[in-house]
């Protein structure tokens, strides 16, 4: 193939044709574009006129090199231009792609795919059948070989597994490999004891080539401890130069979203393979801490996950008050000190403080009594899981405490006075303990003779006393009791905490209860034996990429498996719980070694790198396409056939497509809500019935002029408001006239509207027609407001009860005319459980303003003014119309009284002032 | 049967077309103020001039008795002169004034026959006779007339590329009104206006162009075709044409100018792009000039 560059040619004869352009160039300049024929009567001036130069009208030569351009692309084209032409790979037969399939491959799997791909597109172009096997999923036996396309389809399926291939399953499987064949071996970089081994069987079938990326494998340790701080060991596979590595520590924030807690550099020395970080951690922080990551690596050996190990527990020791000063060995918290010194943040103080800090582990050393506030506090954080333990003594043993009741913050009921074995001034031994029954969270640790119990507490006999006993004397006598609290848990030792009393706090036996009490946290993985016949179940696992996934359904597996510590395709790696405990499994453990693979010099390595042929032919036949058309625009433009009455058109349309879309309408007319919240405005809906609009808006300018006379609130001038487009939450009050015609709002009106009445806002419904009709009784109106309301959110309605505080927010009232006198006007109804206290001239109603107001009288009509002031319409008849006027007046302001100031008036306080008034 | 109705269907055909051209001859016409062109002596006419002493030699029926009761002396009541003169129109209608440009104006023929019909209108009105040069339609007044000549104006004939002037049938001493866009061959022209000022008849040439024709806006390869396609010109690159197609049209011009004024006529040229009314104007003052 006939290549330039990057570019090759699968038909380059054709670029001969190129050696045409300067041909064409002479022709295109000789022909000149086609005549135009023009009616002109100047016809006559021009006869016998010449061209002084027979070419004069060549074309311009932009036009000319854009039509070269054109012809020189269809030329290109048509020799069928590539970009990165590949050379075929020289071979025949089958072949087989082995890919390593590893946590190590996570970090570039798709590149490996892409180049699986480019490698299987070579095969089946020269037809040669393909196997892909993964050396962590191999096959039963043997090798399926293909037609490539058929893998192909597969190939997208393939994924990585988070664990290393099993080398005797892998050395089984190159056994039973026949025939001959060649080995693309995409690898992953890591060596490992079953590689040479398989590469020789490999190669007695056939050639291998091995494809590699040269990107650097990290690995990470589990973290353990050291001298407090948190080690967290990096790992790489090629120790040439010198590396930083960012380690990122990730947990759950107090708000339960997973973050980055913490962040370190490891920093790898040229020649070194490992590098260690140390973390100081506040052990708030370090108790969240779920795993460790190399930033920026999908891989799951570049992730180790933590596990109790790393967790130390905050242990608050508690002792009685010290009044034998100096002597160390005596005290009762200083075995319990160097017990859990090692493995667990202890914390002293008052009980309250410390209850604040929320430790896992309260332990009181013969503590009697505590107060009322602390044990309500105690049992608050034993409800929630806290651990509390005691130790008996002098003290406990003295106090009346657990006597006849049994203590909420000791297990059982206590004797009194306690026992003594085997002093000086008693009979018998000390007493041994009993060996710990299976149901003891002690079962299984080893008892030595030494442990010897001189004197103790004695729990009371009762039913649950031997279900609460985990751990007993020879005689039967219970030594530890427990008792569950809610989600905690209170654990009696019935010795002290010092030698005085047992050998115990002695003995290791001491720390080994401790820690099954989950008191202490041991360091180091249990051993195999003491996992043996424990099963764990895997809560999170870790997929070959680095991420957690849930385990879902997986079945729990033994403990020896666990203590094996490899992660298998049975037991990938993860965090596997048993019953006290949880148990992270790593990709790498303490031991695993990491290096980069040596391959023998025989063997070719090739990288990762595809360059994919990119056929370029398309391209540039549509770019010689697009040229002709820009031609044909130019020649068009030339000849003047784009320029008249048309052309006009042209561009409009070009502009129309060009212009952005219309911008969105402006946000609502910042004057209404200026005009709204600068003062208290009164607003009335608009119906549509201009004549009924006019009257509510001068019955509101009349109400407004009334509240501006008499009360402290100053309204502006009414306004109307548009359900449909106005904003409603600038008013406290809507005045809505109910008319039989009015157009039913939209329902992004009525979700409006239910955001008004919800957020306190208040409608008053008038339905005018209290003339003729009671309320509900079915007027057009009537049937009209029920229509209206329906989609509403308005609670449940009453006639107004006549303690009802609309009564007395600023004017007492029992009416409440407006132009017409009916008694019917609803409010929301008192909750039921109101109740007419004695002595109280009114019941202690519901809180909050009534969100509806709904009655017929004609309000707006009895306060219309116009705009000098003179009312509008008559009301009644002569004084006693001038009177029903002022009490419709009084409503009015009662209304916004009551919108303005809620429930003020409801409040009892007032209760003296209002019988004042009331005259009673 | 239906004779009759083809005949009317026809004229109605034929009619339609009048109003308009009329209406927007009447239009123009009504933009010029009569005032100006009365005869200002006294003479025979219907339209009362002065009073004036009478003096020997004047009939006695010519005395206006009323007038003269009012005082001493005897009147005369003398009549403003209204001696009706003749103006023959030529309006060119050869193929190249149906020549409309880039089709943003009128055409030249229809700029030529709104002119000429308009100061027909205020000719007419002016009680002069006005008719058509040649034999086709004579000199008369009245508006009757009016209609005649736009339906003469509406004629469609088979006609020439280029017109020429038609200067049989003129009254000696009449006028006489040319238009034409004058772009063919000059000697009729030459000859009709000799042929005129010999029998003293005296007038004005307009020369009616488009835009077009005036700027000469063309470029690249262009076949120029007259209206008829019987003439043609072919030029590679028009752009190069202009300037001496230009020189050719300011010596048409000139020799136009020439013409006008050795034979005592007025010359004016107009272009359809502009408004027509001072066209008008300018051939009104013209005809008014002469006399």
């Amino acid at each position: 193939m006939f290549t330039l560059g990057p570019i090759g040619f699968t038909a380059p004869w054709l670029l001969i044709g190129l050696l045409a352009l300067p041909i064409l160039w002479l022709l295109l300049r000789a022909v000149p574009p086609a005549p135009i024929r023009r009616r002109f009567p100047g016809v006559a001036l021009l006869l016998g006129l010449t061209d002084d130069e027979t070419q004069t009208d060549k074309t311009p030569w932009w036009l000319l090199l854009l039509r070269m351009l054109a012809i020189a692309a269809v030329i290109i084209g048509f020799a069928g231009p590539i970009l990165n032409p590949q050379d075929e790979r020289a071979g025949s037969g089958p072949l087989l792609v082995l890919i390593d399939g590893t946590w190590a491959d996570a970090r570039d799997w798709q590149r490996r795919v892409d180049r699986v791909d480019a490698l299987l597109a070579e095969a089946a172009r020269s037809a040669r059948p393909v196997a892909i096997v993964q050396t962590t999923d191999l096959p039963d036996e043997g090798a399926l070989f293909q037609a490539a396309d058929a893998w192909q389809s597969r190939l997208a399926g393939l994924q990585p597994a988070a664990w290393e291939p099993d080398a005797d399953a892998v050395a089984e499987w190159a056994d039973s490999l026949t025939g001959n064949f060649e080995t693309f071996w995409v690898s992953d970089g890591v060596d490992r004891a079953a590689r040479a081994p398989l590469l020789d069987s490999l190669e007695r079938h056939g050639t291998v080539f091995v494809f590699e990326s040269p990107r650097p494998v990290y690995a990470l340790r589990p973290a353990r401890f050291e001298d407090g701080k948190i080690a967290v060991t990096a790992l790489r596979a090629s120790t040439a130069d010198t590396a930083e590595v960012p380690i990122t520590a990730i947990g759950l924030d107090p708000n339960g979203v997973e973050r980055e807690l913490a962040l370190a550099t490891a920093e790898f020395a040229s020649g070194e393979g490992e590098a260690t970080v140390e973390l100081v951690l506040p052990p708030e922080l370090r108790n969240r801490i779920t795993r460790f990551a190399v930033s920026g690596v999908r891989s799951a050996g570049a992730v180790s996950l933590t596990d109790d190990s790393l967790k130390r527990r905050e242990v608050a020791l508690i002792a009685a008050r010290d009044d034998r000063e100096g002597l160390e060995l005596l005290s009762p918290l200083h075995f319990l000190r160097q017990a859990l010194e090692p493995t667990a943040d202890l914390i002293e103080g008052n009980l309250l403080d410390i209850l604040l800090a929320n430790p896992d582990v309260v332990v009181l050393a013969d503590v009697a009594t505590v107060a009322e506030a602390e044990q309500d506090a105690l049992l608050d954080w034993l409800d929630q899981g806290g651990l509390l333990l005691r130790f008996a003594g002098p003290r406990l043993a003295a106090s009346d405490v657990s006597r006849v009741e049994e203590d909420p913050l000791l297990p059982v009921r206590l004797r009194a006075g306690g026992r003594t074995v085997g002093g000086a001034m008693s009979w018998g031994e000390p007493k041994a303990l009993r060996p710990f029954p299976d149901t003891s969270p002690f079962f299984g640790l080893s008892l030595s003779d030494e442990v010897t119990v001189s004197a103790q507490v004695m729990a009371q006999p009762g039913p649950d006393l031997s279900e609460r006993s985990i751990a007993s004397l020879a005689d039967g006598t219970p030594l530890v009791t427990r008792k569950r609290v809610g989600q905690g848990q209170v654990v009696l030792f019935h010795v002290t905490a010092n030698a005085e009393w047992s050998t115990l706090p002695l003995s290791g036996l001491f720390v080994q209860m401790l820690e099954r009490l989950a008191i202490s946290t041991r360091p180091t993985k249990p051993a195999a034996e003491e996992l043996a016949g424990t099963t764990w179940v895997p809560e999170d696992v870790l997929n070959a990429f680095g991420e957690i996934e849930d385990a879902g359904n997986m079945p729990g597996i033994p403990g020896e498996a666990l203590a094996d510590g490899r992660p298998t395709a049975t037991q990938p790696p993860g965090l596997y719980a048993g019953e006290e405990r949880r148990i992270a499994l790593n990709v790498f453990d303490n031991e695993m070694p990491l290096a980069a693979t040596s391959w023998p010099a025989r063997i070719a390595v090739e990288g990762l790198t595809v360059v994919r042929e990119t056929f370029l032919k398309g391209a540039f036949l549509m770019a010689a396409l697009a040229l002709l058309a820009l031609d044909m625009i130019a020649s068009l433009w030339l000849s003047g056939r784009l320029r008249g009455p048309r052309s006009g058109a042209v561009a409009a349309v070009a502009l129309a497509l060009m212009l952005p879309q219309d911008v969105r309408a402006q946000s609502p007319d910042d004057a209404l809500a200026l005009a709204a919240t600068s003062e208290v405005v009164l607003a009335h809906v608009v119906t549509g019935d201009s004549q009924l609009d006019d009257i509510a808006h001068a019955g509101l300018r009349g109400l407004s002029d009334k509240l501006f006379q008499r009360t402290s609130v100053e309204p502006a001038q009414p306004i109307a408001v548009n359900l449909e487009t106005d904003e409603l939450s600038f008013f406290p009050f809507l005045y809505w006239p109910v008319t039989a015609s009015q157009p039913q709002p939209s329902a992004q009106a009525y979700a409006k509207l239910n955001r008004y009445l919800r957020t306190g806002g208040m409608i008053l419904f008038d339905t005018r027609d209290a003339d003729v009709a009671r309320f509900g009784s079915g007027s057009p109106e009537g049937r009209k407001l029920q229509e209206l309301a329906r989609p509403l959110d308005v609670p449940p309605l009453e006639p107004i009860p006549q303690d009802h505080v609309l009564t007395r927010t600023f004017y007492l009232l029992q009416d409440f005319p407006g132009r017409f006198s009916s008694r019917d006007v609803w409010v929301e109804a008192a909750p039921p459980e109101a109740e007419l206290t004695e002595g109280m001239p009114f019941r202690n109603l519901n809180d909050g303003v009534t969100p509806v107001v709904i009655g017929g009288n004609n309000w707006a009509a009895a306060w219309a003014v116009d705009e000098r002031g003179v009312q509008m319409y008559p009301v009644g008849r002569g004084y006693a119309g001038e009177l029903q006027r002022e009490i419709s007046y009084r409503f009015g302001i009662n209304l916004i009284m009551h919108v303005l100031t809620g429930n003020y008036k409801s409040d009892q306080v007032h209760v003296p002032a209002l019988l004042d008034r009331l005259g009673q | 049967m239906n004779q009759p109705a083809a005949l009317r269907s026809r004229a109605e055909g034929l009619a339609a077309p009048l109003p308009p051209l009329l209406a927007e001859a009447e239009h123009l016409a009504a933009t010029v103020l009569l005032g100006e062109h009365g005869r200002r002596r006294a003479g025979m006419g219907d339209e009362f001039w002065q009073y004036r002493p009478a003096g020997p030699g004047d009939e006695a029926r010519s005395i206006d008795w009323r007038r003269s009761a009012q005082s001493d002396v005897h009147f005369v009541r003398e009549k403003e002169w209204q001696a009706a003169q003749s103006v023959l129109l030529w309006v060119d209608d050869a193929q190249s004034m149906q020549f409309a440009g880039d089709g943003s104006h009128t055409s030249k023929g229809d700029r030529a026959r709104v002119l000429a019909l308009a100061v027909a209108v205020l000719l007419i009105r002016g009680g002069e006779r006005v008719g058509l040069s040649g034999f086709t339609l004579p000199p008369r007044r009245g508006e009757l007339q009016l209609l005649r000549l736009a339906e003469a104006f509406n004629a469609t004939d088979e006609t020439p590329d280029y017109g020429t002037p038609e200067a049989r049938g003129m009254l000696p001493h009449s006028r006489a009104v040319f238009v034409s866009d004058f772009l063919g061959d000059l000697a009729p022209v030459e000859a009709a206006l000799t042929k005129a000022a010999d029998r003293g008849v005296k007038g004005a040439l307009l020369q009616i162009l488009d835009p077009q024709e005036e700027a000469f806006p063309f470029d690249g390869r262009t076949i120029f075709e007259s209206m008829s396609g019987n003439l043609r010109h072919e030029t590679l690159k028009a752009s190069e044409l202009r300037a001496r197609y230009l020189d050719r049209l300011a010596e048409r011009k000139a020799r136009l100018a020439d013409l006008a004024r050795v034979t005592g006529w007025h010359y004016q040229c107009h272009h359809t792009g502009e408004s027509a009314q001072a066209a008008l104007l300018w051939l009104f003052r013209a005809l008014e000039r002469v006399r």
